[in-house]
């Protein structure tokens, strides 16, 4: 059975409907990038599967291998966050509390897991070091990590290279890339659907039209034909 | 000097100012790090014009024990305020600046009308300012002072990382599960009772200053949440230790002279924090 099926959804904000007819699946070790212009739900859409917001209509369905706290989240920063005085090791850690629950402290083991998970990203070195004064890569290794320690299954990326420079999109893109190859199943938001294409197994496009299929599928449709006629390195 | 103090020491209603002063000085600047992270800082502004309020209606109804009447109305306004904070037909803040003028201008109508005081202006000074009031605490006073406050630590120290991870990402924190209305609930709830005790401390009006200066001290000098939390519970307790202890010696008042140590060591703060750059905001 599929990690996550989605069927009819309807997302609304505010009451108005914002994306219709969303229908898709996730098998373990997919890469799915869901791409579509501004404003067509994108982050709407993961907050719903999420459970931050409720869905207007329509079915999300968690399969056997996972529950819905068992997904790591990466959202778009946050103003609070950018002069957080907090350090790389609390953030990291602050990805535990799915497994502690209404334990009050993290467990030894529990830390070490974490731990591990930014040596897996690079940022060991970098543990005791102030979020704010990091880089935007490094801050977004740092969210990536805390995903991570939440949830190693499935991780869902909301624009994880938005605002970094081309060297380090693409270095985010290969760790992310990484990740998907030694098993974590993905799920991300983009904006370069030149990337997308060249990473994901699958694309999810929403907005007035919406479409899921393997990217080949895409690039063979109208709409992804529309959408990926200024992309001219497209390489599949 | 030392003498002297000594000799006011002896005296329990100093001994007692100290303790009581210590321990709400400790509570406020341990939430004031959430509260100035999440941009909720008016937030105690507003609650401490609705205590103000309440302490007058208190007052009116001639009750004895004016927490009966202030901790509960305080505790329901944080938790609104706290609720429609976010999407509300009236915004967040307007509806805080609304609360917390209503209140101010409504407790000092109460107690201009119904009044039986002979130093009206004594009375609402006293209430705003704090004035004399730490300096005349009976020891049931102090009893429920130091339980309330040892409450707040204590929960504080049990949710700790829950109110670290929620006041860094709140979405973060609800798609792992954690429940972060409640968390923002509890920190509303331990808001209203600082600050409420904090009004004998310092008055009603200068009781964000306790909640503030000492996060945003810290913050200069400190660049993870746990040395921040404890630098701003350390100065915060040496800010309100020192003020209690000038202001018995040189006869100022006790509320203006803790807020001016707090505000002077920001100063200190922000000073060392730009000369050693770094950690600097």
């Amino acid at each position: 059975m599929a990690f996550l099926t989605v069927k009819d959804l309807v997302l609304a904000y505010d009451r108005k409907i914002i994306a219709e007819n969303i229908g898709f699946t996730v098998n373990e070790g997919d890469y799915l990038c869901i791409v579509g212009e501004n404003g067509s739900g994108k982050t709407t859409l993961m907050k719903t599967l999420l459970g931050l917001q409720q869905p207007y209509s329509g079915e999300i369905v968690f399969g056997d291998g996972i529950r819905k706290n068992e997904i790591g989240y990466l959202p778009q920063q946050t103003d609070i966050q950018r002069d957080f005085p907090a350090s790389v090791r609390e953030i990291v850690f602050s990805g535990l509390q799915a497994k502690a629950g209404m334990r009050p402290f993290y467990r030894k083991y529990e830390k070490e897991e974490a731990l591990r998970n930014m040596e897996r990203l690079d940022i060991a070195e970098l543990s005791k070091r102030s979020y704010r004064e990091l880089s935007g890569g490094q801050q977004q290794r740092v969210l990536l990590a805390r995903a991570l320690t939440a949830a190693g299954k499935l991780l869902l990326l909301d624009e994880p290279v938005s605002g970094l420079d081309p060297i380090v999109t693409k270095e985010m893109y290969q760790v992310i890339s990484d990740l998907n190859r030694n098993g974590t199943t993905i799920m991300m938001i983009s904006h370069d659907i030149g990337q997308a294409l060249k990473y994901a197994t699958h694309i999810l496009h929403i907005g007035d039209m919406t479409f899921f299929g393997t990217c080949d599928e895409y690039l063979a449709s109208p709409l992804g034909r529309m959408f990926t006629a200024g992309v001219t390195e497209v390489q599949v | 000097m030392i003498d002297k103090l000594i000799m006011y020491l002896r005296y329990p209603f100093v001994t007692y100012a100290l303790i009581v002063g210590v321990m709400i000085a400790l509570c406020s600047s341990l939430l004031g790090v959430t509260l100035v992270l999440k941009r909720f800082s008016y937030i105690g502004d507003g609650l401490s014009h609705v205590a103000f309020g309440a302490m007058a209606v208190a007052g009116v109804l001639g009750l004895t024990n004016e927490l009966l009447i202030v901790l509960p109305v305080t505790v329901i306004s944080a938790v609104l305020m706290l609720m429609t904070g976010r999407n509300a037909k009236i915004k967040g803040d307007a509806m805080i600046a609304m609360i917390s003028v209503g209140s101010l201008a409504f407790g000092y109508l109460l107690m201009n009308i119904f009044s039986t005081s002979s130093n009206l202006s004594g009375d609402v000074c006293s209430t705003l300012f704090g004035s004399t009031l730490i300096l005349t605490l009976s020891v049931r006073d102090v009893i429920i002072s130091c339980v309330l406050s040892v409450i707040v630590i204590v929960i504080f120290i049990l949710f700790y990382n829950r109110i670290f991870a929620v006041t860094f990402d709140e979405d973060f924190s609800k798609a792992a599960g954690t429940d972060a209305g409640r968390i923002n609930l509890l920190i509303a709830v331990m808001t209203a009772v600082i600050i409420v005790l904090a009004m004998n401390l310092v008055g009603s009006l200068l009781i964000s200053a306790l909640v503030i200066f000492p996060a945003l001290s810290a913050m200069r000098l400190f660049g993870n949440f746990r040395d921040v939390t404890v630098f701003s519970a350390v100065l915060s307790v040496i800010c309100a230790f020192l003020g209690i202890v000038i202001s018995i010696l040189a006869g100022t008042p006790v509320g203006s002279t803790i807020v001016a140590a707090d505000a002077a060591a920001f100063i200190v703060c922000m000073i060392i924090g730009k000369v050693r750059g770094g950690t600097a905001v």
